[in-house]
């Protein structure tokens, strides 16, 4: 079964990112009733994820959430836009995942902000830190401010979170970036291969 | 003969007494690791490790000459390091510095390599810290031959080229010091150690066991493909660390301030979530004893255990009264590991045992195997 989780690391009760995760994951599975969602809400990790940045290993149940992401074939992540960026809640949290926990992952990004001029930091912040994490990134970004919530464009939201899930399930039908996430170490690499083997150029 | 040995690991830091709020100097720090070494043989202990580091607030920059002072002083203990640079220090004055070491406390050390991780120390040292793994691999291959070969013509990319070098002096009764290889997390290192035979220490300190199974096994597995013996027959030596009193809840009370204010993880998870989840043990002597023995479920049954005491800003005072508290246990752990220890795991290599084995090996006809 295709498992998709869901992250969000709204703050606030009531948050519009919950609330944005919520329809996004709704939207999956109205198109896609197989598809196994499960949502993780970051707020009560925070103390564990700072710890983590302390002590460089997470505690058990921050593990089970890492254990969740490397189970899982693709994520949806939402994050508040604060000061031009996603929050540090957010961000620590990926800091804190193993290197290739997402490498060939397929990864939706929202976010939501209090105006429609933060939309940009999905492109600018969001995008390269999954870049880097090696995922595979749906082209549409669902960003919500608080213009989306109200009845003028609600329609207009919708109809992005529709366009965004479509590429998301596009892009778990086909074969991905074709790569993931390996326990093994690699015996053949060039410095490996040095040790046994000392006029190795 | 002793089939596990047991001892302790300084990493010379000068840190801050939270409780006192005072600082010492670097040379009682100094004076005060030859004392805990002393101590370490008074209260039965087999080994005293010291790290090598280049920067404040560490102080034991010259682990050769520490190690040789303390030599002089004690009769049984084994003197090690935790770990001897292998990256940022010339392989020949190494194999000079602790051929040197060998002769003078009469085969009476090891030593243990590492790669250290703090970027900035290579150049002052004339290296690129981006080759780390590189240096660690080509500067190990020369230590080796070294000490091993009489005389020695060698090139690579890191130092110059040498032409029929011997280096001096060599080693004592023509078996080089054993070596062990620390790291954490990178499996070149426990290849390099499957490699040639050497041992493996984790330093089992800061992290959750899980952190360190992986590449404890992986060295097993490659010891064995390399021919050296069974995978649970490697070498393996572990970290640990510990508060005791004789009463659990005073241990606790005493150690928190100095866990609270700790370098490493200080200001972070919570004392209790930190012994739940790492190997630290802050409790009673039967606690420290029962989570001890665990370790040998985990990692299977090793050679060497040390402790990391002094630490933290902890007093001198204190340090010592642990050591003492070590030393009662003591044997409680040796009987416990011994009976559980199946008869064909190696016992922990000394010098002494090197050499027999050597010489077994040279009377044993050709074409026929000897085991050490």
């Amino acid at each position: 079964m295709t498992r998709v989780v869901v992250v969000s690391a709204g703050v606030s009760d009531a948050s519009s990112s919950t609330l944005l995760a919520g329809q996004i994951a709704s939207a999956i599975t109205r198109a896609e009733p197989a598809v196994s969602i499960e949502k993780v809400e970051l707020r009560p990790f925070a103390h564990d994820v700072i710890d983590a940045s302390i002590t460089g290993f997470a505690s058990p149940r921050l593990q089970h959430v890492h254990d969740l992401l490397g189970q899982a074939d693709a994520l949806v992540v939402v994050s508040p836009i604060y000061k031009a960026s996603y929050t540090g809640l957010f961000k620590a949290f990926f800091d804190a995942i193993d290197q290739d926990v997402l490498v060939g992952k397929t990864v939706l990004l929202a976010a939501t902000g209090g105006t429609a001029r933060h939309s940009l930091a999905m492109d600018f912040a969001m995008r390269p830190l999954f870049a880097y994490l090696q995922a595979v990134v749906v082209p549409t970004g669902v960003f919500a401010s608080p213009h989306d919530w109200g009845s003028d464009g609600a329609g207009a939201l919708a109809s992005r979170v529709e366009r965004a899930v479509g590429e998301l399930l596009s892009l778990l039908g086909g074969s991905g970036s074709g790569r993931s996430a390996s326990d093994d170490i690699d015996l053949f690499s060039e410095t490996m291969l040095s040790i046994s083997d000392p006029r190795r150029e | 003969m002793t089939s596990m040995q047991f001892g302790i690991f300084t990493v010379g830091d000068v840190t801050r007494d939270p409780i006192a709020g005072t600082t010492i100097s670097e040379h009682q720090r100094i004076k005060n690791t030859v004392e805990i070494a002393k101590k370490a043989e008074e209260v039965g202990l087999d080994v005293f490790a010291t790290g090598e580091h280049h920067n404040p607030p560490f102080v034991p920059s010259s682990p050769t000459t520490t190690l040789a002072y303390i030599g002089a002083q004690t009769e049984k203990l084994l003197l090690s390091t935790s770990t001897t640079l292998i990256t940022t220090n010339d392989p020949v004055k190494l194999a000079e510095d602790y051929a040197t070491l060998q002769h003078l406390v009469d085969g009476r050390m090891d030593l243990m390599l590492g790669r250290g991780n703090t970027a900035p120390v290579y150049p002052w040292f004339g290296y690129d810290g981006s080759k780390a793994v590189e240096l660690t691999i080509e500067h190990y291959q020369l230590l080796r031959r070294l000490w091993d070969e009489d005389v020695v013509s060698w090139e690579g990319k890191f130092r110059t080229s040498l032409q029929s070098f011997t280096a001096t002096p060599r080693p004592l009764d023509g078996v080089a010091p054993f070596v062990w290889h620390g790291s954490i997390r990178t499996p070149e290192v426990a290849e390099l150690a499957a490699y040639y035979g050497d041992g493996y220490f984790a330093n089992n300190i800061f992290w959750p066991k899980e952190h360190y199974i992986r590449l404890i096994n992986f060295y097993r597995q490659r010891y064995a493909h390399y021919g050296h013996g069974q995978p649970h027959q490697a070498i393996v030596g572990l970290g640990g660390q510990f508060f005791m009193r004789k009463n659990s809840q005073d241990a606790v009370n005493e150690f928190r301030p100095y866990f609270d204010n700790a370098p490493v993880y200080g200001h972070g998870p919570s004392m209790e979530d930190f012994t739940e989840q790492t190997p630290l043990t802050v409790g009673s002597p039967q606690q420290f004893i029962e989570k001890t023995l665990t370790f040998a479920d985990y990692f299977g049954d090793y050679q060497r255990q040390l402790f990391l005491v002094d630490h933290a800003g902890l007093p001198q005072k204190i340090v010592l009264e642990q050591l003492d508290l070590l030393g009662e246990v003591l044997p409680t752990l040796r009987a416990e590991f011994d009976a559980r220890r199946p008869a064909d795991v190696p016992d922990a290599p000394t010098h002494a045992a090197r050499v027999a084995a050597r010489d077994a090996a040279l009377e044993a006809p050709v074409g026929e195997q000897v085991t050490a």
